[in-house]
């Protein structure tokens, strides 16, 4: 791809979605784009463009989705798992000791990158979890994103981003150029299509979800509705994980904001400041 | 406080720019060496907070670079994060055993060294 063909890109973008692309995003296109050439039979990024500037409305839509599906990575944000291990784990070990059991959801799990994290990061602490169950139910509406999740085969680079290479060493085996996730972790998850618009109901009781990052997409009612229902099958003494960016404020008044950690949720009324246990800044894995 | 330090050693003078340049933009003071000699003469005469360092250079390589400046007197204190294009999981825990802290299989950008560096607690997260 020439500068000036990646510039081209950048703009069509940019008025298309918003999204910033900068030059060291260029493997982005790159990776995201070869695809949708050879599912169309486009030979070279010339004639791609040619047919972005003839405006081919099915070639700018496919175009549009594959640049703006979601970013996704390994222990994203960091902070989030952080706050489940440090506040959320140390909960649901005091609170569930009758049933030694408990089940999240991730909710909108794209390629997996977030529910094979925390299925890690259990994994991890297999040592306090001695003698208890856990499942990870994984949801996301886009058929192709939950097959690749499924699969959990990823490239150099999805497993470099946020991944610490002591878990990439112990869960992960080389395969080709990529990386395949292994069984154990695969194991304890259980991926799912759904769509969140849906009712989650058939998907059974949480004690924890993750919904991060998804919301942002929806206007404010359609965003009232996903969190009513995401309520109905969260425990009353359960937690509920938005992106960083996101807020219930406006939106409904069903989950409060657990005190200074931003992205933590506790349904309203449930018996709050869980464990307060001083977050210290500690890297997964470690 | 005083800025953080990287020592960047690669023998390509190509990848140290680029590698200065990223390494810059996480607000580090850097400084280069193109070979693991003459990193060990960098870190004896000041020991840098972060090292991003290749695998295969001349007269002494990355893995043998780092046994030695784990060796030296204050050599545990860098974070040491591999980059190199070599990827097979053998190399990649070599390097751990021999007291790597995190390892970079190249190519690389801006947002590996930064997510890296966060992880051994080098940069804080941008957000």
């Amino acid at each position: 791809m020439t500068p000036a063909e990646f510039q081209f890109v950048a703009d069509f973008i940019y008025r298309a979605a918003g999204l910033v692309l900068t030059a060291d995003k260029a493997y982005l296109i790159d990776s995201r784009l070869k695809p949708v050439m050879r599912e169309r039979g486009i030979a070279g990024f010339a004639d791609l463009i040619a047919r972005l500037k003839a405006g081919t409305p099915a070639i700018v839509r496919e175009v549009t989705d594959a640049l703006t599906t979601n970013e996704t990575s390994f222990f994203r944000d960091l902070k989030p798992f952080d706050l489940f291990r440090q506040i959320v784990l140390p909960h649901l070990l005091a609170t569930r000791s009758a049933q030694h059991r408990f089940r999240i959801w991730s909710a909108a799990c794209s390629t997996g990158q977030e529910p094979y994290s925390l299925a890690m990061l259990l994994l991890e602490e297999r040592a306090r979890l001695a003698g208890w169950t856990w499942e990870i139910v994984a949801t996301d509406l886009c058929g192709e994103a939950l097959a690749k999740a499924k699969d959990g085969v990823y490239s150099q680079f999805e497993v470099q981003r946020g991944m610490p290479t002591p878990l990439l060493v112990r869960y992960f085996e080389k395969q080709g150029e990529g990386w395949r996730i292994k069984d154990p972790v695969r194991h304890g998850i259980d991926f799912r299509p759904f769509n969140l618009l849906g009712d989650p109901a058939p998907l059974g009781r949480f004690d924890v979800v993750f919904c991060r990052n998804v919301l942002i997409y929806f206007d404010p009612p359609t965003k009232a509705k996903v969190l009513q229902r995401i309520g109905q099958q969260l425990d009353g003494d359960g937690f509920l994980f938005l992106g960083g960016a996101e807020t219930v404020i406006g939106v409904t008044d069903r989950f409060v904001l657990e005190a200074g950690q931003r992205g933590l949720y506790r349904p309203a009324g449930s018996a709050s400041g869980a464990t307060t246990m001083p977050v210290c800044r500690a890297a997964v894995g470690r | 406080m005083a800025m953080k330090t990287c020592l960047i050693v690669d023998d390509s003078r190509v990848v140290r720019t680029v590698a200065r340049r990223i390494a810059e933009a996480l607000g580090f003071v850097s400084s280069e060496a193109a070979d693991g000699r003459a990193a060990l003469a960098c870190c004896v005469a000041a020991m840098p907070d972060a090292i991003l360092l290749d695998w295969n250079m001349p007269v002494m390589g990355g893995l043998e670079f780092l046994r030695e400046l784990r060796r030296l007197p204050g050599g545990d204190r860098p974070k040491v994060v591999f980059c190199t294009t070599e990827n097979s999981m053998e190399h990649i825990q070599a390097a751990l055993e021999a007291g790597a802290d995190e390892y970079i299989m190249k190519p690389f950008d801006k947002d590996i060294v930064m997510s890296k560096f966060n992880l051994v607690g080098l940069v804080e997260e941008a957000t």
